[in-house]
């Protein structure tokens, strides 16, 4: 009890295991049986029995399960959002599960902001709480014990994950309150948030993998969620198969550091850095080797290129799922290993330029396909890639404390963007192709209100979120040392041509004329107050999030650095908290530039985002018929452009085509030649002798005590002839 | 004073005719008397070895293996009833039955 309330800091991942257990329960005994009966199915004693979803066609009743889209949910006015399901009484067991996910969660924030709050209260320098939980494996020299960590870093994503997430919660319950597995849904939400902050508050790279594969798990069961749908289900296996492939390389990536430093506990290997690389055992081609391939792991986690291809597919996921997993939290958890491993990232410049250039290629790259899409999910899709690759940016110059700020200013406003695009769409009963939207501003006034916010914060206006933090990051990609002028002209660019994207959608959905079909139209109503109220929350987080961060230029004092600053700078952090403070950016920064090209870049960055925004709106606004003549003017750009570059397409010829040959190859000639051929063979082989030995075994007893005697002759025979040869 | 090999000798044409009788004859109570002639084959050899070395531990070991003859002989008379009720004969190639 010496600690208070960080005693306690086990809760923050407790609570919501406690929750997966009670939903799991009332999931199994009470939802499955519930759904299993309404479709006219037999209940069975036994559970894990999934065939479900197989029972209305075999039995030719027309009970819609949930997420069968099509034929039904047309003619079923009231499917709302991606949850259609026709009307029925809603059970007990719902309103127990709609109350006990999101309590547990943010139960699980009020312990967090708690614990945040003790540990600010003690000196900068003391700042990393580490509480042991019991011992996990004990293998040789392998010592691994379950213990969490909390510091200035993981304290920030474990607000953010809990505050965001019981967000989302508390949206979810009325995103999906049309949805039949509703049960199921929030097991795996919880789930989530479990192995979420199991990730980032682990005090060793083994239990942050556990997290990492946990949030890996949910991820893959929430995209396939409505698993009846061909596309979720392919969608939820490409995004597994892709992140196993980043795994592979944080695997790797630990065997590595444990056998350099004989540890994975962050607190003991991140001390031994400065002494290994003294004695010359932590060369820079080994610092080099590890840390690419844990950034092998962030691109996958965080869809970098080149394995970023899952994340717009993962769309197929219930919204809410987007929003909390797939751009507010999962995704950022590259972005937080890249952060936490930052003392190796700097001993390897090669790495830091490979992060750097990913990241800033990724973010003009997936810039570009947002311009063309028209689902309203997968241009958020892109800009969350394109986002993430400006943390990746901002990571690979140097600038990890701009990366964290960009990592939670983003979880604000794109978690409301997403939030705020599910609202849209069960306003207009799943439809999610912006063509068909328009002048919806009247019929959603509190969702465009918010979404508005947003998308001025992801724009990069002055005085909301995004400005800091990109800014921030645009001007560490010039000044600091790992940068250079030519990241900031693509950086630049790619928040020129965000700007340009998320006007063009708050455009086409919001304003100008209505594209929608008159059916829907009809239907088109607010959501319900435990959806607004998240969104307006987000909303003002998303403007005033970004105020810990005012860069001393602008007058602030950047509080969000310096409480970064034991974790990144621990040197500068030790030795003088003003030498820190002083120097507005830390110990990156050698040179100090003049405050007005900092302020110049600035409005530059600024004015670049207002030619996006302008362009957008001379396109969307004024000559709405302008886009199809340029589609038109360059069809081939156009198409390939429309197409996401070819790269699914060009991954499936390139890497999944030969992968799968060559599988079949291995398995015509190696598993069935030569496995087989072994282990038939043997059989065969002794087949065949036991054959040829089996007739000594005559069954005539004459003959047994004939071999008897031939045998007893033969001894003695050899005992004689022993003794004459003596 | 006879030689010992003369004993031993007879000991080993005893045991032969044994032998020979286990293997070659049919009939199960031959079978059974040819053991028994073994078994006195090799008991002429002990009580002449205990004898010429002036070793009682032979005699002694003769009386064993009588008596366990007789056990033997008792116990396998026995079983060849057993068997005649079962299988009507007494003949050894027609129990066949140990074959796998």
């Amino acid at each position: 009890m010496v600690n208070g309330i960080l005693d306690y800091l086990w809760l923050v991942p407790a609570l919501p295991l406690l929750g997966v257990v009670l939903n799991g329960a009332i999931a199994l005994f009470a939802e499955r049986p519930f759904l299993l009966r309404e479709a006219g199915l037999p209940v069975p004693g036994g559970l894990g029995h999934g065939d479900a979803s197989h029972g209305p066609s075999a039995h030719g009743t027309s009970v819609p399960l949930s997420g069968q889209h099509g034929a039904s949910s047309a003619a079923d006015s009231h499917g709302h959002g991606d949850s259609h399901g026709g009307h029925h009484e809603t059970p007990a067991y719902r309103k127990l599960v709609a109350f006990l996910a999101p309590a547990v969660v943010g139960a699980s924030f009020v312990v967090a902001l708690l614990c945040v709050l003790s540990l600010a209260s003690r000196p900068a320098d003391g700042r990393t709480f580490v509480q042991i939980l019991f011992p996990w494996i004990q293998a040789g020299s392998l010592l691994v014990p379950a213990a969490l960590q909390l510091d200035a870093l993981s304290s920030v994503m474990a607000l953010v994950v809990t505050g965001v997430g019981f967000l989302i919660h508390v949206y979810s319950v009325g995103y999906m309150s049309h949805e039949r597995a509703f049960a199921r849904y929030f097991v795996c939400l919880n789930l989530f948030m479990f192995a979420m902050l199991t990730l980032v508050l682990a005090n060793n790279y083994l239990l942050m993998f556990v997290g990492w594969e946990g949030v890996g798990l949910c991820s893959y069961l929430l995209i396939g969620f409505w698993y009846e749908k061909q596309s979720a289900s392919d969608a939820g296996k490409k995004a597994f198969v892709a992140n196993r492939i980043g795994d592979f390389g944080v695997l790797l990536a630990m065997f590595l550091v444990f056998w350099t430093f004989g540890s994975l506990s962050f607190t003991e290997v991140f001390a031994k850095v400065p002494l290994l690389r003294e004695s010359g055992v932590l060369t820079t081609g080994l610092a080099t080797a590890i840390t690419l391939l844990l950034f092998l792991g962030a691109t996958g986690k965080s869809a970098q290129i080149p394995l970023y291809v899952w994340l717009p597919d993962a769309m197929e996921g219930p919204t809410p799922v987007s929003a909390l997993i797939h751009a507010a939290t999962m995704v950022t958890a590259g972005v937080y290993m890249v952060a936490r491993s930052s003392a190796l990232f700097l001993l390897a410049p090669d790495t830091m330029m490979v992060v750097a250039v990913i990241g800033a290629v990724t973010a003009i790259f997936s810039a570009t396909i947002g311009i063309c899409q028209t689902d309203i999910k997968r241009v958020l899709a892109y800009s969350t890639v394109s986002q993430l690759g400006y943390m990746f940016l901002a990571c690979g110059v140097g600038a990890f404390t701009a990366a964290i700020f960009h990592l939670m200013t983003h979880s604000f406003f794109k978690a409301l963007l997403f939030l705020g695009s599910g609202s849209v769409i069960h306003a207009l009963s799943g439809e999610q192709d912006m063509r068909k939207m328009g002048g919806l501003k009247k019929y959603v006034p509190v969702t465009f209100a918010t979404m508005f916010v947003a998308t001025l914060a992801i724009t990069g206006i002055p005085g909301l979120s995004g400005f800091f933090s990109k800014d921030e990051i645009l001007w560490q990609t010039f000044s600091a040392s790992h940068g250079s002028p030519v990241l900031w002209v693509v950086a630049a660019l790619a928040a020129g041509i965000t700007a340009f994207y998320m006007f063009r959608l708050v455009f086409l959905t919001f304003f100008g004329k209505s594209r929608m079909d008159p059916e829907v139209e009809k239907h088109a109503h607010e959501s319900p107050w435990t959806m607004t109220v998240p969104l307006s929350i987000l909303a003002i987080l998303s403007v005033a999030g970004g105020w810990i961060g005012i860069p001393a230029v602008l007058g602030g004092s950047n509080l969000f650095e310096h409480w970064l600053a034991p974790v990144f700078h621990p040197v500068a952090a030790a030795g003088a908290h003003g030498a820190a403070a002083a120097g507005a950016h830390g110990a990156s920064v050698p040179v100090h530039h003049p405050a007005a090209l900092e302020l110049g870049l600035m409005a530059l960055s600024v004015g670049i985002a207002l030619c996006g925004i302008g362009l957008a709106y001379f396109l969307y606004r004024v000559r709405t018929g302008k886009p199809a003549e340029i589609a038109k003017a360059w069809p081939t750009l156009y198409d390939v452009v429309y197409h996401k570059y070819y790269i699914d397409e060009f991954y499936e010829w390139a890497v999944i085509r030969r992968i799968v040959n060559g599988s079949i190859g291995l398995w015509q000639m190696f598993d069935a030649l030569f496995i087989d051929g072994i282990v038939n063979g043997v059989a065969d082989l002794v087949r065949s002798a036991g054959g040829r030995v089996r007739r000594l075994q005559g069954g005539v007893v004459g003959g047994y005590a004939f071999s008897l005697l031939a045998g007893a002759v033969l001894l003695v025979g050899y005992i004689l002839y022993r003794s004459v040869v003596q | 004073m006879i030689a010992p090999s003369a004993y031993l000798l007879l000991s080993a044409i005893l045991f032969g005719i044994g032998v020979v009788g286990v293997v070659a004859r049919k009939n199960i109570l031959i079978i059974l008397m040819s053991v028994e002639l073994m078994l006195n084959g090799v008991n002429v050899a002990f009580v002449a070895a205990g004898s010429y070395l002036g070793d009682t531990a032979g005699g002694v070991f003769a009386f064993m293996v009588m008596t366990v003859a007789a056990a033997e002989a008792a116990v396998g008379l026995a079983l060849l009833i057993a068997l005649y009720r079962l299988k009507e004969t007494i003949d050894i190639t027609e129990l066949k039955v140990l074959k796998w």
